[in-house]
């Protein structure tokens, strides 16, 4: 088991720069998500620490030692792969044996092994099995075991859930993490899917075009995400977000349709006038007579709740979750202003009381 | 999923079929059996009387010494040709997959021998292993090697293996880069993270991906260096010196155009047609049972 530690890791492909200088320290035995859309980076950096990509710039240190230099075989890594990239000639047995016949491990030792990570994932009865005549989530788990039998340093995972079916990967995403918390390996998950993020990391490294927009625990990201670009893709349905002016001389926020919503944590800096977003996550807003009045677009009932996407009066494009059936017209909501986010119009970044 | 056509009657179908039916007969069953005739027959040396000899011809052969070595020399020739162009196509293959510069141009430049007519290729090799004028013929005598293929036997049959060869490389290695792309690079990247170095990812993992193409490629070189290397050994030897590179294919040839031999002749064409079909019967038996990873 190893600390990882990413320092200032730049890639560009020819003139196409993907990564812009990272920075990550991930303690030992701690469980690390890289979140992100597609084209983000996120997967370069993976390869990047696999050592599968060479940095332009910055250095990949696992247990406080430099392996920038080292090929993949000489990081003591181990990876699953989004398509599991088992070794379709080979058994079952094989597949997790191959990595330790290369490392010389006596086969007594082998046999107990590849035995023991196969009924940790009880995958013990298709040892024999050929890859081809495996479902996708046996495949899944010969990959894991793969990765287990060697006792690496570091657990690398390249969106290895994305194959599987939706029950599947719910299943599976809470096996990988008993598991990787049972066995303490210091793991990097890479993920496009947030709520994957949210459950499985201790913390989280939203990227945004090849930069880490803001890395903290889930219950951090959630709850102070540090710019637009992070707000709107940590949470489902995504939050709200209203152009806005200060009002008040910062202690509260004007929109365009006039409302004043006055701030409950204090006035922010920029006073008056100031244009700033508003964000308001779905489920933060409640129906109130003192709102603002919504036609509503489409009304997703789930049960126990139901989801309105919905216009303001200027047509602006809001999105509430709202206890009980499909509500009626007209709507009248309202939002929690406790919690209510303050981004800055220009950049996008948070902005916290002064 | 092919599409089923349904003809009405039964009359168009064997309409569209006759053409191709009358090319098979007239120019494969009807020489065919034409061959299976006369190799039981024996004709006197002026063509004026012939006699049904049944299977003579056949036990005349089997107990001839030069039709003996001939099989010998098609052991050696066949099995030499096969792995000369398996193993350099393979070898061009791999390097070629990788990502180097200007590997488009290597690809087309590897493919283009399988576009020389067999006698240029070999009037070609004749002018690199020509004792006196050839490029590798002097070099050889620069150095004090004994080089003329003319008298040396050994010298003839390596020469011919490796002009067959060369024309064989280049459809191989289409087949074995076919074969490389088709590996996903996610599992050499699996291998690598293993812990296999190069030389042990190509022999644990790439190897036996490729082990159904190169199976197949090894029937399909079997049967060319068989059948398809007439044309290199007539120009580059013509089966000389002595018999030293005289083939079966070769020697149908020399008895029966040359030596007019028409009930030998016949009867090792018979030969080469069973081994033929032999070859291509294994042939589809494998493609049958081909394995899909």
């Amino acid at each position: 088991m190893a600390s990882l530690d990413i320092q200032g890791v730049t890639k560009s492909f020819g003139a196409t720069r993907v990564l812009h200088g990272i920075d990550l320290a991930i303690h030992d035995g701690e469980m690390v998500v890289i979140v992100g859309a597609s084209g983000c980076g996120k997967s370069t950096l993976l390869r990047i620490v696999a050592g599968l990509e060479t940095s332009t710039s910055g250095a990949v240190l696992i247990d406080k030692v430099d392996v920038t230099p080292l090929e993949p075989a000489d990081r003591d890594i181990a990876m699953v792969f989004q398509t599991y990239a088992l070794y379709p000639h080979m058994t079952v047995f094989d597949n997790m044996a191959y990595g330790l016949k290369i490392r010389r491990v006596p086969k007594p030792e082998i046999r107990r092994r590849v035995q023991e990570a196969a009924d940790l994932l009880s995958i013990g009865q298709l040892l024999d099995r050929k890859p081809r005549q495996l479902s996708g989530g046996q495949r899944q788990r010969v990959a894991m075991g793969r990765a287990i039998v060697r006792e690496p340093k570091l657990f690398l995972f390249d969106e290895p859930l994305s194959n599987l079916d939706a029950k599947l990967r719910v299943q599976m995403r809470a096996e990988i993490r008993s598991l990787q918390k049972r066995l303490a390996v210091t793991s990097l998950f890479v993920t496009h899917d947030q709520v994957e993020a949210m459950t499985l990391g201790d913390r989280l490294v939203v990227m945004n075009e090849g930069r880490a927009a803001q890395i903290g625990t889930p219950m951090e990201v959630w709850s102070r995400p540090a710019d637009t670009y992070v707000a709107s893709f940590i949470g489902s349905p995504a939050m709200n977000m209203l152009p806005a002016t200060l009002a008040e001389g910062g202690a509260a926020a004007r929109l365009a349709d006039g409302t004043v919503w006055r701030f409950t944590d204090g006035a922010r800096p920029g006073g008056e006038g100031r244009a700033v977003i508003l964000g308001i996550r779905p489920e933060h807003l409640m129906p109130d007579a003192a709102g603002l009045a919504v036609t509503i677009d489409l009304a997703e009932p789930l049960g126990s709740e139901t989801v309105v996407h919905g216009r303001l009066r200027d047509g602006t494009a809001l999105t509430a979750r709202l206890p009980g059936g499909i509500p009626q017209e007209p709507l009248i909501l309202a939002p929690d202003l406790a919690a209510l986010h303050v981004f800055d119009a220009a950049d996008g970044k948070r902005l916290d009381p002064a | 999923m092919r599409k089923k056509v349904i003809f009405r009657g039964a009359a168009l179908p064997y309409l569209l079929l006759l053409p191709q039916m009358a090319v098979t007969l007239v120019f494969f069953f009807w020489p065919a059996g034409m061959a299976v005739w006369q190799s039981a027959q024996r004709e006197d040396a002026f063509g004026l009387s012939t006699e049904f000899v049944w299977f003579e011809n056949f036990s005349d052969l089997f107990h001839d010494p030069i039709y003996l070595n001939a099989a010998w020399n098609t052991v050696i020739f066949s099995t030499s040709v096969a792995a000369l162009a398996l193993g350099a196509a393979l070898f061009l293959a791999v390097q070629a997959d990788k990502q180097i510069r200007g590997s488009g141009l290597y690809k087309t430049l590897l493919i283009w021998p399988y576009a020389v007519a067999p006698a240029l290729a070999a009037v070609l090799w004749l002018f690199i292993f020509h004792p006196s004028i050839g490029l590798v013929g002097r070099a050889f005598a620069a150095i004090g090697v004994d080089w003329d293929y003319r008298v040396n036997g050994g010298q003839a049959m390596a020469m011919v293996i490796i002009a067959a060869a060369w024309k064989q490389v280049s459809y191989n290695f289409i087949f074995f880069l076919a074969g490389l792309q088709s590996i996903p690079a996610s599992v050499l990247e699996a291998a690598a993270i293993d812990g296999a170095r190069p030389m042990r990812r190509f022999w644990t993992v790439v190897f036996p991906l490729l082990s159904p193409t190169a199976f197949f490629l090894l029937v399909v070189n079997l049967v060319y260096a068989f059948f398809d290397t007439f044309g290199v050994i007539h120009a580059l030897t013509r089966g000389g010196p002595g018999n030293a590179t005289e083939t079966l294919i070769y020697k149908v040839y020399v008895d029966g155009v040359q030596n007019l031999n028409f009930g030998s002749s016949a009867a090792q064409s018979v030969v080469l047609m069973i081994i033929v079909i032999g070859l291509t019967a294994i042939q589809f038996r494998y493609i049958e049972r081909r394995v899909h990873y």
